[in-house]
């Protein structure tokens, strides 16, 4: 019964179907064959990568980041990450559709602050309306104020991803009042994006009713990558279970309890 | 004819040559890239007609690792 749950609970975004709810990055990883694995150990159907400069004196046969994560068998998030203003995230993400034949799927994110990287969310708003004007579909990272979510998603952007805590920070979600607004209120996916350190803190953002959630640092930067992206993909799927089967009411005390009152021995 | 590539220049023994003639000088054949030309997109399609000349400014770019 509960396969037949989990069959049909799939995670849409922009018109398209995924059976995980676990996104991943693709950065810090030790080499291109541990992020594969680690990758693989998540069950991850979307990966996110940055768009950078070619080394141009680079060894034409030395291996990329494509030959272990072929596009055809996953899908592509390009991202904005190091855009510290609307026209450089906009620029990226026009090589990045060109450099992926065309894909519309973005992440877009617009830095404010080298030290905390927190989002500047007036040059991410200004860059996400001019992206759903050119047709991406924009999955954007963002503060965890709810008005903002809320603009965001009147914008047309697909997705509204706020963090939980600083990016790479491992910090675990620090509102998860704001969360439960911003779920509330939208009408798109919820997906938490970054701040994740541990395997709870995937399960309370999925239990809050977020519709994913997207790591990269708290996979990478495990004692044991792989075995730590095994522990997300289960907590994802324990988070998300959990929200759908819905949770007892919290009570300071119970009077109730769970064994039987009657039949004890005098 | 100098070129800047990716924020450094670089010199070319032909005064003028394609975007593909550029590719397959810097052996990068094959390879996914995505080249903008003094800021705008250059389409993969359009990289034999596309001419280059005197201090065009190139960024050619790729898919990395990241979050």
């Amino acid at each position: 019964m509960s396969k037949d749950i989990k069959v049909s609970d799939l995670l849409k975004i922009a018109g398209n179907s995924y059976g995980s709810r676990l996104l991943v990055g693709t950065g810090k990883y030790q080499d291109f064959a541990q992020t594969r694995a680690a990758i693989d150990a998540s069950g991850a159907e979307i990966v996110t990568v940055a768009i950078r400069r070619t080394n141009i004196g680079q060894n034409a046969g030395e291996p990329s980041l494509l030959d272990f994560l072929p596009p055809d068998q996953f899908t592509y998030l390009p991202n904005t990450a190091g855009c510290y203003s609307a026209e450089d995230a906009v620029r990226t993400l026009r090589l990045a559709r060109e450099l992926l034949d065309g894909h519309k799927l973005v992440k877009l994110e617009v830095l404010g602050d080298p030290n905390t990287l927190y989002p500047n969310m007036i040059e991410t708003i200004a860059a996400a309306k001019v992206l759903v004007k050119d047709g991406f579909d924009v999955m954007v990272y963002c503060s965890d104020d709810p008005i903002i979510a809320k603009q965001l998603e009147e914008i047309g952007c697909c997705a509204v991803m706020p963090l939980a805590s600083l990016i790479g920070s491992g910090m675990g979600i620090l509102n998860p009042w704001n969360l439960q607004i911003i779920i509330a209120n939208a009408q798109i996916p919820v997906l938490v994006d970054a701040g994740v350190g541990t395997a709870s803190d995937a399960s309370i953002a999925m239990e809050l009713g977020c519709q994913g959630v997207l790591m990269n640092t708290a996979i990478a930067a495990a004692g044991d990558p792989v075995r730590m992206a095994g522990a997300m993909k289960k907590a994802v799927e324990a988070g998300r279970e959990a929200f759908l089967a819905g949770r007892m009411p919290k009570k300071l005390y119970s009077a109730s309890p769970s064994s039987p009152t009657a039949g004890l021995i005098a | 004819m100098q070129l800047i590539i990716n924020g450094k220049p670089r010199s070319f023994d032909p005064s003028s040559f394609s975007v593909a003639d550029l590719v397959r000088e810097l052996n990068l054949e094959g390879k996914r890239l995505a080249i903008e030309c003094n800021g705008e997109i250059v389409p993969r399609s359009q990289f034999l007609e596309v001419m280059l000349v005197e201090g065009d400014q190139l960024e050619i770019v790729g898919a990395v690792g990241g979050g």
